[in-house]
């Protein structure tokens, strides 16, 4: 008797029938009832069934891909441990970076997680929906190797042991935080365009290309691993992304003016985020990839350019912000370390003057502006710590009420002058670093007007340790702040010079290297 | 316009005068971005302006090497960004300024560190 094989399923087949063939229509329950966040943003969908997945990713398929990426990823990371990788960086100024990305961009991740998690359910087209639950799933994934690779800094060096604790509490990490934290409280179809399009599509590739080129510059095979194994997500994300937008501009024209709104508004919004980025490109990895500069003429001027020239054809214009973020690529990452320098005594990890050396490169990459603007401030600190008057700035900076930089941020066509812009709300006043901060701010003011803004939260009392006692004669309101930060004073924080980190790498290295 | 939302949405802005222990004062000092950003200080508002020169200002802004020269009768000031004219006898309530005031001061003929406006 003849075997009767069955014909194995293509992939389309496949992606239908354990996709497309999950959705049913309730009969219980009105539809509306069933997905009640779909109408109160203004965004109207015709008919779900049109939105393609271009992956046609099934979660058999899936969990095979992430499980093999694990298994390699595991490799990697227990290699690079087990051979004090650590010491074969280029050199223990980089670390730095790697704590600025753990308390700065993982709880980002983490909070991905929880948002595409949130919007698939919300979906009420399967396609869409399935492909959330991936993205969800690979958020997660991500936050966790990323910790699970840098943890073993944790064990040799300081500033990594409280990122959590950190992350909702010291003053420029309230800057990621509140990024997120908007996205993650409006509506689903804005969480798409907002970290779906805007960020995962515009921006990601100016945030992890230099952190993990970085990575591999500076001889740490531990984040570079994770980054690899987070690439092929991230293609299926921006993917993702662009199709959502396209989608929702499809279904009905009345979508175009909305979509517009929160494109302008999350391009600005990301972009103010991936200043930390700037300066980590330019001033905190001992060898460099390429200037911020250059990173934003390659990924945004050329790659932004050619998507908002596709997006035309839906009458999508480029972002409000864009001619003034490509204006201020020549100055952005100096006025940002600067701010680290100032207040070097409140981050928990190390900052430093450039080098002799390092200035010269800065000259090379910005030849119009870093020798005329930023070098002499750069030189006269330099002075300063050397005659043992290190300059940390002791006061609080006024922050923008939106992003919640400090306003350091100049005139985009004066680098001498600080870019000021107000609004007045019921009677009070708000304070804003850019037009594009403040527009997004007038559109939504009973949203911001909530803002958690650290300087004016510790100016209210409202973060120090329960211990502490502010009617003390010697009560220190800083040294308090630190504590509340779980910061330990002169550990954690201050220069890189003389630190215990530079001792003690500079000790290891020279025991595993000689005799 | 208003937030969309699936309710009423209402809440208490987070820094009205009442929660800090003095108004909020944001100043600026022109051409000397060695200070990253303004600062945001809390000052009573019965202190007098000239005492806030010259008392409080060299703990703020006292690091630069500009600072000692400064003439405070010369300096000028700037409000909102509008041009402004303080009375350095009088208190900061008596010179109408209030919670989440903006000042900046430009002090002539100081430019920063090389004349570089830092």
């Amino acid at each position: 008797m003849d075997m009767k094989v069955s014909k194995k399923l293509g992939l389309k087949d496949r992606y239908n029938l354990m996709t497309r063939d999950l959705e049913w229509t309730p009969t219980y329950q009105a539809v509306k009832d069933v997905y009640p966040d779909m109408a109160y943003e203004g965004i109207k969908i015709h008919d779900w069934s049109k939105f393609e997945d271009p992956f046609r990713l099934t979660m058999d398929a899936y969990w095979k891909y992430q499980a093999e990426k694990e298994r390699k990823l595991y490799a990697i990371i227990d290699a690079f441990n087990q051979n004090n990788g650590h010491l074969g960086l280029t050199d223990a100024r980089y670390i730095n970076a790697l704590k600025l990305f753990l308390t700065g961009v993982s709880p980002l991740e983490y909070m991905a997680h929880r948002g595409f998690a949130h919007v698939g359910r919300q979906f009420p087209g399967a396609g869409p929906r399935v492909a959330c639950l991936m993205q969800s799933l690979d958020e997660i994934r991500h936050s966790q190797t990323q910790i699970h690779s840098l943890s073993n800094y944790n064990k040799f060096y300081n500033g990594f042991q409280n990122w959590r604790h950190q992350h909702d509490r010291v003053w420029y990490l309230s800057v990621p935080k509140s990024f997120f934290d908007d996205a993650i409280s409006s509506g689903p179809f804005e969480y798409m365009v907002a970290i779906g399009f805007a960020f995962e599509y515009v921006l990601t590739n100016l945030l992890f290309v230099p952190f993990i080129s970085g990575a591999a510059y500076n001889g740490d095979m531990g984040a570079m691993a994770f980054g690899f194994s987070a690439q092929s997500d991230e293609s299926r994300h921006m993917t993702l992304g662009l199709e959502m937008i396209k989608f929702i501009l499809e279904q009905d024209p009345d979508n175009l003016p909305i979509v517009q709104r929160w494109i302008d508004k999350w391009f600005w919004r990301g972009y103010r985020v991936l200043t930390l980025v700037a300066m980590m490109m330019d001033y905190m990895l001992p060898k460099r990839v390429m200037s911020w500069k250059e990173a934003w003429e390659v990924y945004a001027e050329e790659n932004g350019g050619a998507l908002f020239a596709d997006l035309a054809r839906y009458g999508i214009t480029v972002p409000k912000g864009w001619e003034q973020a490509c204006k201020d690529k020549d100055h952005l990452s100096h006025q940002a370390w600067a701010v680290f320098y100032n207040y070097g005594a409140a981050a928990p990890f190390h900052t430093w003057a450039p080098s002799e050396k390092d200035m010269e490169w800065l000259s090379a990459k910005y030849p119009d502006t870093f020798d005329k603007y930023y070098r002499p401030r750069y030189e006269h600190w330099a002075k300063e710590a050397k005659e043992g008057r290190r300059f940390y700035n002791g006061t609080l900076p006024m922050l923008c009420q939106t992003c919640q930089i400090p306003m350091f941020f100049t005139e985009p066509d004066d680098p001498t002058k600080i870019a000021y812009r107000e609004s007045s709300y019921h009677g009070m006043k708000y304070h804003f670093c850019s037009d594009g901060c403040k527009d997004i701010f007038d559109f939504e003011p009973e949203k911001y007007v909530q803002a958690w803004l650290p300087v004016h939260q510790i100016y209210q009392g409202n973060c120090f340790t329960p211990e502490a006692d502010p009617s003390a004669p010697d009560f220190n309101p800083l040294a308090e702040v630190l504590k509340w930060y779980r910061i330990e004073m002169g550990r954690d924080n201050l220069d890189y010079e003389g630190s215990q980190d530079q001792k003690n790498f500079n000790a290891w290295r020279e025991a595993a290297t000689g005799n | 316009m208003a937030v969309a939302a699936v309710r009423k949405y209402e809440f208490a802005p987070k820094d009205t005068a009442d929660k800090f222990p003095a108004p909020l004062l944001y100043v600026g000092w022109e051409d000397h971005l060695m200070f990253c950003a303004p600062f945001c200080v809390p000052f009573p508002p019965t202190l007098k302006f000239g005492d806030m020169c010259r008392g409080a200002f060299p703990g703020i802004f006292g690091a630069h090497p500009d600072f000692a020269k400064i003439d405070w009768d010369k300096a000028e000031w700037f409000k909102s960004g509008q041009p402004w004219k303080p009375d350095h006898d009088k208190s900061l309530a008596d010179n109408g300024l209030g919670h989440k005031d903006l000042l900046r001061f430009r002090t002539p003929g100081l430019t920063g560190l090389q004349g570089s406006c830092s």
